[in-house]
């Protein structure tokens, strides 16, 4: 195992029919790093977080996580090593107040090894769990049907839902988008506070701005290759990224 | 003095939600009814009723188990067109055991609705994948398959069936075991639904992504209720076997597959209480069209019909919304 990369991604291909979504993306990951993807729409790197989630397999390349080949691994063995996604769309059971939509992660065998959570008892921990993310309480809004909620609620319960996995690495794909900045100035906390316990944490997001105050270092996707990869600022000033967000000339 | 009406139902839940401070036995009748009525009707209903309608009673709770096991398979996303592949899966069983082997039917009957089970999930493993309309098309031609490779092989007594299978030891045997089932199944399974196990199989066909992104293999769990439902048919045609006192090929027909549906549909899907009231309401509908002769099916048709346009939801998420609206008067002071 080698010292420091908790994931590393070596020489990754895919190709829907003649699309060529990736093209040789090779990365690592140290512990405890916020690494911040982006990209102009279509670059890839939605697949790229599916590559390595189990989603979808690659064409070619291989994905380690702490030493061990996880490539084309099915997406609930790769949760139960702790690597935790969210989904750019969220879907949660609408139906469901939002602390139930809580038990399914909560049933799974890797919580259950860790918090032995019987019928019953998990909808104490869902409800300690949204509170770590925003959800007061006082205010019943825990209780509410998600389809009631607003977005905003709607993405804290998807990092919950990530957070209930115990997970290592987390994975969030597009979490700030179609937030006001209130909203987003809420959030921000809480993966700070992921952060401060040692948490290691990939974002996708549009929201450079908002993604560059916290983000240790970006790396930038372009048809479905890298093309920079580095420090916030360094990267931005470079002129392939000039090019790939504002078109040439 | 001045009267309001008020809902009834709202205080009872808040009174019996977390603690349990019911004072009144009517408060508690208003929560025990929709559970007593059908127990003390299961109970009570094979006393009442003549010779003949003792027999479609049979029917009526066969069908239900059957809406009850589809009911199952769908609220796990899985629509199947083949409830006659698990009905005479167990069917076939449960004969053959008794002809061949000699055993007794109340040996015959568990042992062949879990194998009769296994038999099918086992068949439906290869598709576990497939979603949708894909899943269902297979379910529809597999139980179609099986009558053929019967009538070719000629195993199992081929197209004369296998006759003369020993029957339960008494009809009151006969009733009451069927109604046991139906009880256990329907107020168990209600149960099972309603747990976190539950919430997961209804994850599932709700957003199976989401599902195996908090680290849950949908695929066992989708077998897990797979061999529920599949048990369920399987006992329904293991205990029609020794009701009938033959098998053959019959027991693979397009009604075992379709009647259920058509029952849960009805009946109001997703509640397994719903497919239950559709089976008591179409089976019997049915004999008693008997008298009408050739438009018999034309008549079954166009009650179908009028209660699905009435009542897309169901009947019973109607019945059940209007229990809960039960107003009551009380003074205003």
């Amino acid at each position: 195992m080698s010292t420091a990369s908790l994931l590393k991604a070596s020489g990754l291909y895919k190709n829907f029919g003649g699309v060529q979504a990736i093209t040789n993306l090779s990365f690592e990951l140290s512990q405890g790093e916020l690494l911040g993807l982006i990209g102009p729409n279509g670059s890839g790197k939605t697949t790229a977080v599916n590559l390595i989630t189990g989603f979808v397999k690659p064409t070619e390349g291989e994905i380690h996580y702490r030493g061990r080949n996880i490539t084309a691994w099915p997406p609930y063995k790769v949760v139960r090593l702790g690597i935790a996604r969210t989904f750019q769309m969220v879907k949660p059971f609408y139906q469901l107040p939002a602390y139930k939509n809580m038990i399914i992660p909560l049933y799974s065998p890797r919580v259950k090894q860790r918090v032995g959570g019987k019928f019953g008892d998990r909808d104490a921990v869902a409800l300690d769990l949204l509170e770590e993310v925003g959800f007061e309480r006082d205010s019943f809004v825990a209780y509410k049907t998600a389809s009631v909620l607003p977005q905003g609620y709607l993405k804290r319960l998807e990092l919950a839902k990530a957070i209930a996995l115990q997970p290592d690495l987390f994975i969030l794909d597009e979490l700030f988008s179609g937030l006001s900045l209130a909203e987003v100035a809420g959030i921000v906390p809480i993966i700070e506070k992921l952060r401060q316990n040692g948490k290691t944490i990939i974002m996708i997001e549009h929201r450079l701005k908002e993604l560059f105050r916290i983000a240790d270092r970006i790396l930038v996707l372009n048809y479905g290759e890298k093309i920079a990869e580095g420090k916030a600022d360094t990267v931005m000033e470079s002129d392939v990224v000039k090019k790939a967000y504002l078109g040439s000339e | 003095m001045k009267k309001r009406k008020e809902r009834i139902d709202r205080g009872i839940k808040a009174r019996s939600g977390d603690i349990f401070a019911l004072s009144s036995w009517r408060e508690m009748l208003y929560l025990a009814a929709p559970r007593l009525i059908p127990l003390v009707g299961f109970l009570l209903l094979p006393l009442i009723l003549g010779p003949y309608w003792q027999k479609v009673l049979l029917s009526v709770a066969v069908f239900a188990l059957l809406a009850i096991s589809w009911d199952i398979l769908a609220q796990t996303g899985m629509v199947s067109l083949g409830q006659a592949l698990f009905f005479g899966m167990g069917a076939y069983t449960s004969g053959t055991l008794n002809f061949y082997l000699g055993w007794h039917p109340l040996i015959a009957i568990p042992i062949a609705s879990v194998v009769g089970g296994l038999i099918c999930t086992v068949f439906l493993l290869p598709v576990l994948r497939l979603r949708g309309i894909y899943f269902s098309m297979v379910t529809l031609i597999i139980p179609l398959m099986l009558v053929r490779v019967v009538e070719a092989t000629k195993i199992f007594g081929g197209t004369e069936g296998l006759s003369g299978i020993a029957s339960l030891p008494s009809k009151w045997i006969e009733l009451y075991l069927i109604m046991g089932v139906l009880t256990a199944a329907l107020f168990g399974f209600r149960r099972m639904m309603g747990s976190d196990y539950g919430l997961i199989l209804k994850g599932i066909s709700d957003n199976d992504r989401s599902v195996m992104n908090a680290g849950i293999n949908i695929y066992w769990f989708k077998t897990q209720a797979l061999f529920i439902s599949s048990c369920i048919g399987a006992f329904s045609g293991a205990f029609m076997t020794h009701v009938y006192m033959f098998v053959g090929m019959p027991v693979f027909a397009l009604d075992y597959s379709i009647l259920p549906i058509a029952a849960a549909v009805v009946g109001g899907p997703g509640t397994l209480a719903g497919a239950t009231l559709g089976a008591f309401i179409l089976v019997p509908l049915s004999e008693i069209l008997r008298g009408i002769g050739g438009l018999r099916i034309v008549f079954y048709g166009l009650f179908l019909v009028v209660f699905i346009v009435a009542l897309p939801e169901g009947i019973f998420h109607y019945v059940q919304s209007k229990y809960h609206q039960f107003e009551r008067w009380v003074e205003v002071e």
